[in-house]
């Protein structure tokens, strides 16, 4: 996919309406609502495949936890940064421009894996910086917040810390 | 040094170790014994307090300053942004960590995103967090700073008895434990090359060898800020303001009034509407090398040649990861024990960039996240985590034509953005100490080696490394660069065209302003830095204090109770 000035006009602009359909620019906190979720709950399994559980139920409920674990590293986040992540999300929640930016046509919950890490790989090494910046923000929230977790340790080996001080 | 216990008592008749209890406190004992802290997050009305010097920053330079005065008898506030927080705190957890301790949950950036900047936002700034590698200001980099900015008096000769007396104060050491696997293969590996390789020094007292400085000390062994001259000046009848931002200075003429501190909320994300006016004879800024210059320019000090906030420096790190047939656990033991500076050492300061190779500590949230790429191969390298070795290559920037640094300037909200462009000369030197890493990482027997770049493989060979990583693109956002060590800013030189302070600390042109940390340097050190701020700023704030007190400044001791 080849995006360019155009892309970049739809991505700021995309931000803004989406800030202008919240109300006044304040810094205010990240709200993960249902279109958010939704992106992020799409995303998840193609960042982590080939970690995550395989058995239906515990990979479902490893993406809820995951998604939790990403709304609460965002809130942790200054609120400027928090109002960029919002932007980012209010953007791919608005379906021209996730069809134009991340070529994914239907709603997230439709969205098939393979398509989210199609999307994944163009914005890895998409000839915006802005595009690959927000690639290594996901990058980051969703692969860091997995790993940051005492319930995968076992699966990387590693023993956590000593438990007697932690 | 105390030995490592061999294993931790726990009670058996209820399970519960006994270790934590007999870890002193010092935080948690001088809060009982009645420090004056005022956490700005608790005020209900707004607050004005009278003091002899403002310290704005409990990091290195603010920590050593705020010593200093205090035992000179001067009433000193010290302000900071972030929280107290102590030993009883740090559970070595990432998750936790990160947001507690850091500036912006350890993810700072430049404007563009591809800089990741490793800051701390807590009492001790960056000291509570960092990796413990102490290091004198290397001589070829105080030669530079004498030939090109004046500072004639910064000779290692005559920092000297200050380099030694921080390094008494905070035990800094060499480091008799054999190293984890994690720096001993870069020992190997250089050995095997013949590069030479050595012991960094510690300041540490006690050490338990257990891996998570930069999650803050559980044990209280490392001699950072908050368990040495924070404590100290308290002690002395300092007072510590936590959870406020300093928003401005206030001027009268060539004169500091007093600054404004923002009241931030418990989170430390939201101003709470609260201020707390500080009104002092003398301020000194220790905020560190991106909100000193921030502050300042926020205040609208004069800065007659538009120097303050530019020749800001990184030293722009990159990292090779490799993965070994035996177990590495380069997350447990001390990190950062070996070094090499051969690539800095073969070539003029002021010729293609040179470089510090390091071994830094692994854990999961920060290799998972440090490691290209996603999905299927991203996870298999993880499961390999205990196999995986690390190696960073910091780049010492600022001492040529084409490493100006970043500048400093405000967004909107008034919050520092520092934009730092990569020039060619840096991605040169990216590409060479990548290659560098991976020859090492190979000698040492390593089974493969990935540069930390999302356009390269996982090499088996180093043949086959050499030969993609002289091919591959140096770009932003597919270099993974990072920082942890931010510099200059409020450049020092007498001649005010060079620099916004003189090599005695004070702001040009104010008579009561002076800027002590790592915003002073006037280009980056080419070491870790801590050592450089504390010995420089205690030379500094000694002689602000017998100025201030016609008398000569108290000399600082290691604390009374050092083994």
């Amino acid at each position: 996919m080849k995006v360019g000035a155009l892309g970049a006009l739809a991505l700021a602009a995309g931000g803004g309406l989406y800030r202008y359909t919240r109300g006044p620019g304040v810094a205010q906190r990240f709200v993960l609502d249902g279109e958010a979720k939704a992106a992020i709950d799409a995303i998840v399994p193609a960042m982590l495949a080939g970690a995550l559980p395989l058995d239906a139920a515990a990979r479902a409920a490893a993406v809820g936890a995951t998604t939790a674990r990403v709304h609460q590293a965002i809130l942790g986040l200054p609120l400027a940064t928090q109002k960029e992540v919002q932007d980012l999300f209010g953007l791919l929640a608005l379906a021209p421009a996730r069809r134009l930016l991340a070529g994914v046509s239907g709603g997230w919950s439709e969205t098939r894996t393979e398509e989210v890490s199609a999307f994944l790989q163009d914005w890895r090494f998409h000839r915006l910086g802005m595009l690959q910046s927000a690639y290594h923000a996901l990058h980051d929230l969703i692969i860091g917040s997995w790993y940051a977790d005492p319930s995968t340790w076992a699966t990387i080996g590693y023993p956590g810390p000593l438990k007697e001080l932690s | 040094m105390k030995a490592v216990p061999a294993s931790i008592p726990v009670n058996p008749a209820n399970g519960v170790n006994s270790v934590n209890p007999v870890i002193p406190d010092p935080i948690q004992a001088g809060l009982a014994a009645g420090w004056k802290v005022i956490d700005a997050a608790t005020i209900a009305s707004d607050r004005v307090i009278e003091a002899d010097v403002v310290v704005i920053g409990s990091g290195a330079g603010g920590g050593v300053t705020a010593e200093i005065l205090a035992l000179a008898g001067l009433k000193v506030v010290i302000v900071e942004e972030g929280a107290l927080k102590s030993s009883k705190d740090f559970k070595m957890r990432e998750a936790e960590a990160y947001p507690a301790l850091y500036q912006e949950s350890a993810a700072r950036k430049t404007r563009d995103k591809a800089i990741n900047i490793l800051q701390g936002r807590t009492v001790g700034g960056s000291t509570t967090v960092n990796w413990t590698s102490s290091f004198r200001t290397p001589t070829p980099t105080l030669e530079f700073w004498q030939k090109h900015y004046g500072l004639a008096g910064y000779t290692p000769e005559a920092l000297a008895p200050w380099f030694l007396m921080m390094e008494q104060r905070l035990n800094v050491g060499t480091w008799l434990t054999p190293p984890n696997e994690n720096n001993d293969l870069l020992k190997r590996g250089a050995a095997k090359l013949g590069i030479p390789a050595a012991a960094i020094m510690r300041n540490v007292k006690g050490c338990w060898n257990l891996g998570y400085c930069g999650m803050g000390c559980p044990t209280n062994a490392k001699q950072s800020m908050l368990v040495t001259t924070i404590p100290s000046a308290l002690n002395h009848g300092a007072t510590l303001l936590t959870h406020a931002r300093a928003h401005k200075l206030v001027f009268k003429g060539e004169q500091v009034e007093s600054v404004v501190c923002s009241a931030l909320d418990a989170s430390g994300l939201q101003a709470s509407g609260r201020s707390v006016t500080i009104r002092a004879k003398h301020f000194v800024v220790a905020g560190g090398a991106i909100n000193s210059p921030a502050l300042l320019l926020r205040s609208g000090v004069v800065d007659p040649h538009g120097l303050l906030g530019t020749r800001t420096f990184l030293h722009p790190t990159v990292i090779s990861a490799a993965i070994f047939e035996q177990r590495v656990d380069g997350y447990a033991g001390a990190p950062q024990t070996i070094y090499s500076d051969h690539f800095m050492e073969t070539q003029a300061i002021d010729g293609p960039i040179g470089y510090k190779l390091e071994a830094p500590p692994l854990h999961p949230l920060l290799l998972s996240t440090t490691m290209a790429g996603y999905g299927a191969a991203h996870a298999e390298t993880m499961r390999q985590f205990p196999h995986v070795h690390g190696l960073l290559a910091l780049l010492r920037d600022g001492f040529h034509a084409d490493s100006r640094g970043g500048t400093v300037a405000l967004a909107s909200d008034g919050s520092p953005v520092l934009d730092y462009p990569i020039s060619g000369y840096v991605w040169d030197g990216v590409k060479r100490a990548l290659l560098s890493m991976a020859e090492i990482q190979f000698a040492a027997g390593a089974k493969s080696v990935q540069p930390v770049h999302e356009m390269s493989e996982r090499y088996t060979s180093w043949a086959a490394a050499k030969q993609a990583i002289a091919g591959l693109p140096f770009k932003e956002h597919i270099t993974r660069v990072v920082s942890a060590h931010v510099m200059g800013g409020c450049t020092m030189s007498d001649d005010q065209r060079l620099g916004v302070v003189g090599s005695n600390g004070r702001y040009h042109g104010l008579r009561n302003l002076s800027v002590h940390d790592g915003s002073l340097f006037p280009t980056s050190i080419g070491a870790n830095p801590q050592l450089s701020i504390y010995g420089i700023t205690a030379r500094l704030a000694s002689a602000l204090a017998q100025e201030l007190t016609g008398r000569p400044a108290p000399r600082l001791v290691p604390d009374p109770a050092a083994s």
